[in-house]
């Protein structure tokens, strides 16, 4: 009994500071993901926020959460919007991959970490934040400018990129070596075109396995499966979270938008735990001493990040201010990054952790700002308007 | 033109004779936004019309039915003597709830009833077993006579 109400009351409070940093983050408009890992990183060190008997059971939450991270990513998009994307935007995730991932890479050598590390953290860097952006353009209004089609279909690349990234960095971090990559890769290569030739051809068969009148059943089926495709993965040593990724994936899209719908609360509140764990894992005193590096490879990466924004909107025709907006927009990191630096963390290569939660933390929250503010500061009139 | 946007919806881009620049996104959920440009910055969308799904069946309707009946009066333009006609069947009029075939409105009038527009949705030739419900509108074609008469038997002024 004792045991059961301490769980009780830990996870109250969780909760409660969780609400409360959610909604701070959303009085500053900003994302909720580098508020959970701060307190996650000030809360672990001194164990201000003791969770001992709710450990368990946050971890596992934490797993669960990674999971329907990408799943519901996997949802996002449709085979139609990536077919689009890669007629139209192939240099233009070609050139985000050169810029960002390469040099990404190439730092982490620099750094003197082991390559595996190193390739991780090139992930870090490359991947933007497609649900922190997407919705930030929203919000911003923006969803009608001119350069909007070429940001999102850079996010839908580096998204669908990650299908054969992910297979190949755990299977190099779990000691693989480049025969045993390169299966990954084709095995996941394989499903994916598998999954988006069923998808095109069955779609609503798969469709109508799935649906059901009640929401209850539409979570309770989806989950199932997701769960057990991931546990699957992971068996055979792809990875829980590329198993789900797919899945979401294959979900044909009359259905996904219901499924995003019904999911998004369940994602949110075990995400929080995947956010929280990621930073209580890490300890205030290895963040600290490389926060120097970290600001400058964030300094660089965005002007990267400005590049492949640049590169991508000149394509729509896009001028001037119009392609800075769309660089601003890309230079956010959030959810994928702090994904890939756990896989890495759970392989054994600790020195990513602090790493990528530093650059998640400064990224998403500078993104979103230089984001914002780009716009006043192209503008050739500011001066001579009133507002 | 159109281009996909992806994780949101659809794009809509054209200019209207005025030279205004417009976009429209319809989102997946049926929700549209209608933008307007910055004149200095020709990418910026800076007006913005936001409607929920609902509101942009509604406005379609308002855009889409006028349509239906302009197309026919520029076809009434073209036959000199045909005129198109929109005919709405009040909840008092004896046919509300009856076949189409029961108005003998062809035979009677000599006038065709070439639609029937339903709330969001348009009947293009209807057939007599289409059943009428009040509020339908009829799209009617004929003379400007037959048109009268049609109007009087679908729905007939109130007596007393």
């Amino acid at each position: 009994m004792q045991h059961l109400s301490l769980l009780l009351i830990e996870l109250g409070i969780l909760f409660a500071v969780l609400s409360g940093l959610g909604l701070l983050a959303h009085r500053l408009g900003l994302s909720p993901i580098p508020f959970y890992l701060l307190s996650g990183l000030l809360f672990g060190e001194g164990r201000l926020l003791p969770v001992n008997a709710a450990g368990p059971f946050v971890e596992a939450g934490a797993e669960i959460g990674v999971i329907l991270l990408l799943l519901l990513l996997g949802l996002e998009f449709s085979a139609t919007e990536l077919m689009h994307s890669l007629q139209r935007h192939r240099s233009s995730g070609l050139v985000d991959f050169l810029l960002n991932a390469v040099p990404g890479f190439l730092f982490g050598l620099l750094l003197g970490l082991p390559w595996q590390a190193a390739l991780a953290l090139s992930g870090v860097i490359w991947v933007s934040s497609s649900g922190i952006i997407a919705r930030l353009l929203d919000d911003l209004g923006r969803l009608g400018n001119r350069e909007t089609p070429a940001v999102l279909s850079v996010l839908v690349l580096e998204d669908i990129a990650m299908a054969l990234y992910l297979p190949m960095l755990v299977v190099f971090l779990s000691g693989g070596g480049a025969w045993q990559a390169a299966g990954g890769v084709a095995l996941a290569l394989g499903a994916v075109s598998l999954i988006l030739a069923a998808a095109h051809k069955a779609g609503h068969r798969v469709g109508r396995l799935l649906s059901h009148p009640q929401d209850e059943q539409v979570m309770l089926r989806l989950l199932g499966i997701a769960l057990v495709v991931a546990g699957i993965a992971e068996g055979v040593g792809a990875g829980a979270a590329v198993g789900s990724f797919l899945v979401g994936i294959a979900i044909p899209q009359s259905f996904a938008d219901r499924a995003r719908q019904i999911l998004s609360p369940l994602r949110d509140l075990f995400a929080a735990f995947f956010f929280l764990t990621f930073g209580l894992s890490l300890s205030l005193a290895d963040v600290l001493p490389i926060l120097p590096a970290v600001l400058l490879l964030a300094v660089v990466t965005t002007a990267t990040k400005l590049g492949s924004g640049w590169y991508a909107a000149g394509k729509e025709g896009v001028h001037l201010r119009g392609r800075l907006r769309a660089g601003a927009a890309l230079t956010t990191r959030g959810e994928f990054s702090v994904i890939i630096a756990g896989l890495a963390v759970a392989a054994g290569y600790t020195e990513v952790g602090p790493f990528a939660a530093a650059y998640v933390l400064i990224l998403a929250v500078a993104g979103p700002l230089l984001t914002r503010f780009i716009d006043s500061w192209t503008d050739p009139n500011r001066r001579k308007r009133p507002h | 033109m159109e281009t996909i946007l992806p994780g949101v919806g659809i794009r809509y881009d054209f200019t209207a004779n005025s030279g205004v620049s417009l976009a429209l996104v319809i989102d997946r959920e049926g929700g549209a936004d209608l933008f307007t440009f910055d004149e200095d910055d020709p990418d910026r969308a800076v007006s913005r019309l936001q409607l929920e799904p609902e509101e942009a069946s509604q406005l379609a309707e308002l855009l889409g039915a006028p349509r239906i009946t302009q197309r026919f009066a520029q076809l009434s333009k073209e036959i000199p003597g045909l005129e198109t006609r929109r005919i709405t069947v009040r909840p008092d009029s004896p046919y509300a709830g009856h076949p189409l075939g029961d108005t003998k409105a062809r035979t009677r009038t000599g006038c065709s009833i070439v639609a029937v527009i339903r709330g969001e949705s348009v009947i293009t030739a209807p057939t007599p077993q289409q059943r009428l419900l009040s509020h339908d509108v009829l799209i009617v074609v004929g003379g400007a006579d037959g048109l009268s008469a049609v109007e009087e038997l679908i729905s007939p002024p109130p007596t007393g």
